[in-house]
C-alpha cells in the first residue's frame, strides 16, 4: 500500500516545485510556531474556552514533558538491558521501587538527599550485578525462562518490600534549595490593572528534566563516541568475535546490567521526591518503561527519549482534557506505532 | 434430614456448652474477611483488618461456643479482583458468612456476585458506594457501615454558613465511590446555594496531580477533596508544592489517619480542613475511648482507628452478635442468621446502629475539623454529630430516588 502510493506522492511534490524534506521542514516549522504562539501570546476568550485556561494547558505540557525525563531515567536502564543485550528484565519495576525505598531511608537518616540520591544508584547497581552474574549469565539467549524467571523475581521482591516498608505512602522530602516554584517567562493572564500574571513552575522537576537531558546525553555519548561502547555494540551484533579479540564478554555486559539497574534505582529515588512511593509503583514504572521502550524502539537511546516524551505528554494532556479515557491515549499510540513501525519509532530492522 | 440436622445442631450446643476448649472442626464457624491487601488501598486494608480483629478479640475467637476461623481473601480495589477474591473464599475455602469488601466498585460487584450465591450471607466491609444498596440491592448483601453520601451529613451546609465558601471546586477518583461522596456534598451545598462550577474526575492510582491542581479555576472559594490513601497524600503534598491558596474541603477518606499519618509534607495544607464521616478522633464519648484502647493492641495501629477500621469493625460486630444469636449455626442456608442480621440494631463506639429495609444502615455522622494534636499527630477534631442520618438523607425515598444514579455529571450545579 504504502510502496504503491510513495512515488505518486513524490511526483506530486517535484512538480509543485519542493521536495519531501523541504515538505516536512515547512511543516515542522508551522508546528513550532504555533507551539510559540500558544505559550507566548496571551490567549484569547475563545482558546481559553476550548483549552481551559492557558495556565492549565501550559501546565499540563510542561508537566508532560518533566514527567517524561522521570520516565527516560527508568527506561533508558530498562532499554539499555532489553534492547542491546536482549535480556528481559521485567523485574525493572521492582529496581525502581527499591531504589526509592533505599533512598529513603538513607535521605532521612542522613538528612542527606544527595546521599540518598547516590545510595539508591550505587545500592542498586550492585543488586543489578547480582542479578546478571547468578540468574542472567545462567539463562543466556533464553528469552522465555527469563522472562517468567524475572516475573518470579518481581512479585517475591514486591511482597518482600511490602513486609518491610508496609502499604504506607512514603515522600521523600527534598532540600530547601530544590523546594519551591520559580517564576517561568511565560504571561499566563493579564489582570484587569494591565498588570501580566507569570506561571509559576515547581523548581525540583526542572531540575529532574535538566538531570534526564544531562544523563541521557551522556548514555549516547558513551554508546556511541567510547570504547566501552563500541565494545557493548559489538558484543550485541557478534559476541564470539568480540570474545575473540580479547574482551572479557561477561564483564561487559555486567557493566551494562549494573549501569541499567542503577538508573532504575536512581530514577526511584528523583521520582520519590517528585511523587510519591507505595506499593505498586513497580509495575507501574515497568508498564511505563515497556510501553516507552516499544514505542521509541529497543535499544535506542534516543528511541528511548521520543518515547517518554509521547507518553509524558499523552498521559499529562489526556489527565487535563479527557481524564476518564485519558490512559487510553498511551495505549493508542502504541498500537499505532506497531502498526506503522513494528521495530518502534528510532528501531532498526532485524 | 430434619432430625439428622437437630440432632447435629443439639451435639454442636452440648459440646459448645460443655467442651469449649476442645476445637473439633464442627466446633468452629469459618468467616471470610476480604479487604485491600494489595494495590493503592494496601494500607487501608490493612487498618480494616485490625477494625475486624478488635471485634473479634472483644469476644476471645468465640462465638456460641465455636471458635472463630478467619480465611483472608485479598484485592485490590477493583471489582473483579474483589469478586475473585469473594469466589475464592465461598467457592473454594468454603464460607458461609463474608465480611468485606473494603471499596465502592468492589461493593457493587461483590453485591452482584451474592445474588448468585443464596446461601451464603454477606455483610459489608467499609464499601459505601450508594448503589450497593439502594438500587437492586441482594437479598443476602447487609451494611452496617453507613454509604459514602451518608458519610457527608452537615458538610455542605457548614462549609457554606460557617465557613463562607459559596464557590467550590471537586477533585475526586472516577468511580462510584467518590461520585457517592460528591453527591453528599453537594446535594446540601448547591441547596444551600453554593455552585460547583468545575469537577475532576482522576483515574484511581493517579500520581502526578499538577496538571489537575493547574486546571482549577483561579476563582473558587475552596477545593473539595474526596481522593483517597497514597492519590491523597500525592494531591496533597503537590498542592502544597505548587503552593496551593485555597483552602481545602475533606471527602471521609482524604483527611482521615490512612492520610494523615503519611511520611511527607501535608501539613501545612491539611490543618483546618473541615470533613464529615463516620467517626471522629475526639470523640469524647467512652464508648469510643474504650474502642480505641481496644484497637490499639493491634500490630502497627494508627493513633487513632480510621473509618476503615471502623466500619469493619461495626460490620464485624453486627456479625458476630447475628450469629450469636443463632447459636452460630448457618447449616440452613443462612436463613436464620439473615433474619437476625436484619432485625439487630446495637449500640457501637459511634452510637446506635439499625437497618432499613433495603439492609443499609442508619447511623450518626460525624462533623470534624482536621487540628493538631498535643502529641504533634493530626486528628480530626469534633465539631458536630449529625444524628441518625439514613440513606435518602432525610429526603422521602420517592423523591430522592428522583435525584437520579449518582454519576461524574450528576449532580451538577454549575
Amino acid at each position: 500500500m504504502s510502496a504503491l502510493e510513495r512515488p505518486g506522492t513524490s511526483a506530486d511534490l517535484s512538480s509543485g516545485g519542493i521536495t519531501r524534506r523541504q515538505a516536512w521542514g515547512l511543516f515542522w516549522l508551522l508546528v513550532a510556531a504555533v507551539l510559540a504562539w500558544l505559550f507566548l501570546a496571551v490567549w484569547p476568550d475563545w482558546l481559553n474556552a476550548v483549552l481551559i485556561s492557558k495556565k492549565a494547558f501550559v501546565s499540563a505540557v510542561f508537566n508532560g514533558v518533566t514527567l517524561a525525563g522521570l520516565y527516560f531515567l527508568v527506561a533508558s536502564g530498562f532499554t539499555l538491558v532489553f534492547g542491546l543485550m536482549r535480556n528481559v528484565n521485567l523485574a525493572h519495576g521492582s529496581l525502581y521501587l527499591l531504589g526509592a525505598y533505599i533512598g529513603y531511608e538513607v535521605a532521612s537518616r542522613t538528612g542527606y538527599w544527595l546521599l540518598g540520591v547516590a545510595a539508591g544508584f550505587i545500592v542498586l547497581a550492585l543488586i543489578g550485578l547480582v542479578m546478571q552474574v547468578f540468574v542472567f549469565r545462567r539463562l543466556e539467549g533464553d528469552d522465555l525462562r527469563q522472562t517468567l524467571v524475572t516475573i518470579g523475581i518481581s512479585i517475591v521482591a514486591a511482597d518482600l518490600m511490602l513486609a518491610v516498608w508496609t502499604g504506607t505512602t512514603y515522600q521523600i522530602v527534598t532540600p530547601a534549595w530544590l523546594d519551591g516554584a520559580v517564576a517561568m517567562p511565560i504571561v499566563t493572564a493579564v489582570k484587569s490593572n494591565g498588570e501580566a500574571v507569570f506561571m509559576r513552575y515547581p523548581f525540583y522537576r526542572l531540575v529532574v528534566l535538566a538531570v534526564a537531558i544531562v544523563i541521557g546525553i551522556g548514555l549516547w555519548l558513551m554508546l556511541n563516541r567510547t570504547r566501552v561502547g563500541m565494545m557493548i555494540r559489538a558484543g550485541v551484533d557478534d559476541r564470539a568475535m568480540l570474545s575473540a579479540s580479547g574482551v572479557n564478554v561477561h564483564a561487559v555486559f555486567a557493566i551494562v546490567f549494573a549501569i541499567g539497574a542503577g538508573l532504575a534505582g536512581f530514577a526511584g529515588v528523583v521520582g520519590g521526591s517528585a511523587l510519591s512511593v507505595a506499593p505498586g509503583e513497580d509495575v507501574r514504572y515497568l508498564l511505563a518503561s515497556l510501553v516507552v521502550v516499544i514505542v521509541g524502539g529497543m535499544g535506542s537511546i534516543t528511541g528511548a527519549a521520543i518515547g517518554a516524551l509521547l507518553i509524558g505528554l499523552a498521559e499529562q494532556i489526556g489527565l487535563v482534557y479527557f481524564p476518564t479515557y485519558g490512559i487510553v491515549l498511551t495505549f493508542v499510540i502504541m498500537v499505532v506505532v506497531l502498526a506503522v513501525r513494528p521495530q518502534g519509532i528510532m528501531g532498526k530492522a532485524r | 434430614m430434619r432430625i439428622h440436622r437437630r440432632a447435629l445442631l443439639a451435639l454442636a450446643v452440648a459440646t459448645g456448652l460443655t467442651a469449649p476448649s476442645l476445637a473439633f472442626a464442627e466446633d468452629s464457624i469459618k468467616i471470610g474477611l476480604l479487604a485491600t491487601f494489595e494495590g493503592p488501598f494496601t494500607v487501608l486494608g490493612e487498618d480494616g483488618e485490625r477494625g475486624a480483629m478488635t471485634a473479634i478479640e472483644e469476644v476471645g475467637g468465640t462465638v456460641a461456643g465455636k471458635k472463630i476461623e478467619i480465611v483472608k481473601g485479598s484485592s485490590d480495589a477493583s471489582p473483579d479482583s474483589a469478586v475473585r477474591a469473594a469466589r475464592k473464599l465461598v467457592e473454594q475455602d468454603g464460607v458461609k458468612v463474608l465480611v468485606g469488601p473494603l471499596s465502592g466498585d468492589e461493593g457493587i460487584a461483590v453485591k452482584d456476585y451474592a445474588k448468585t450465591q443464596p446461601d451464603v450471607t454477606f455483610i459489608n466491609g467499609t464499601s459505601a458506594a450508594q448503589d450497593t444498596t439502594l438500587r437492586d440491592p441482594a437479598e443476602n448483601f447487609f451494611r452496617f457501615s453507613t454509604d459514602g453520601a451518608q458519610w457527608m451529613a452537615g458538610l455542605g451546609t457548614y462549609a457554606y454558613n460557617e465557613k463562607g465558601y459559596k464557590k467550590v471546586a471537586t477533585v475526586a477518583e472516577d468511580y462510584s465511590f467518590p461520585y457517592t461522596q460528591v453527591f453528599g456534598f453537594m446535594a446540601e451545598f448547591c441547596k444551600a446555594g453554593g455552585t460547583v462550577p468545575s469537577k475532576s474526575w482522576v483515574p484511581i492510582g493517579n500520581k502526578d496531580y499538577s496538571s489537575v491542581i493547574a486546571a482549577i479555576p483561579d476563582d473558587v472559594d475552596a477545593i473539595y477533596v474526596a481522593l483517597g490513601g497514597a492519590d491523597g497524600v500525592n494531591f496533597l503534598t503537590q498542592y502544597q508544592q505548587a503552593g496551593g491558596s485555597a483552602p481545602l474541603i475533606g471527602g471521609s477518606i482524604t483527611v482521615d489517619q490512612t492520610v494523615l499519618t503519611s511520611k511527607g509534607k501535608i501539613r501545612e495544607v491539611v490543618i483546618g480542613t473541615p470533613s464529615a464521616g463516620p467517626v471522629a478522633d475526639t470523640n469524647d464519648a467512652p464508648e469510643w475511648k474504650a474502642f480505641v484502647e481496644a484497637y490499639k493492641k493491634q500490630p502497627n495501629a494508627f493513633p487513632s482507628p480510621s473509618l476503615f477500621a471502623h466500619g469493619y469493625y461495626v460490620d464485624m460486630k453486627a456479625t458476630l452478635l447475628a450469629l450469636e444469636q443463632v447459636g452460630a449455626d448457618v447449616s440452613d442456608g443462612g436463613a436464620k442468621l439473615r433474619e437476625a442480621l436484619s432485625k439487630l440494631s446495637f449500640d457501637t463506639p459511634t452510637g446506635k446502629v439499625s437497618l432499613d429495609k433495603n439492609r443499609n444502615a442508619i447511623a450518626d455522622i460525624y462533623l470534624t475539623e482536621v487540628a493538631e494534636g498535643s502529641d504533634g499527630n493530626l486528628y480530626n477534631k469534633l465539631v458536630k454529630v449529625v444524628p441518625q442520618v439514613n440513606q435518602t438523607l432525610g429526603i422521602p425515598e420517592e423523591e430522592f430516588l428522583k435525584l437520579g444514579v449518582v454519576g461524574r455529571d450528576n449532580p451538577s450545579c454549575p
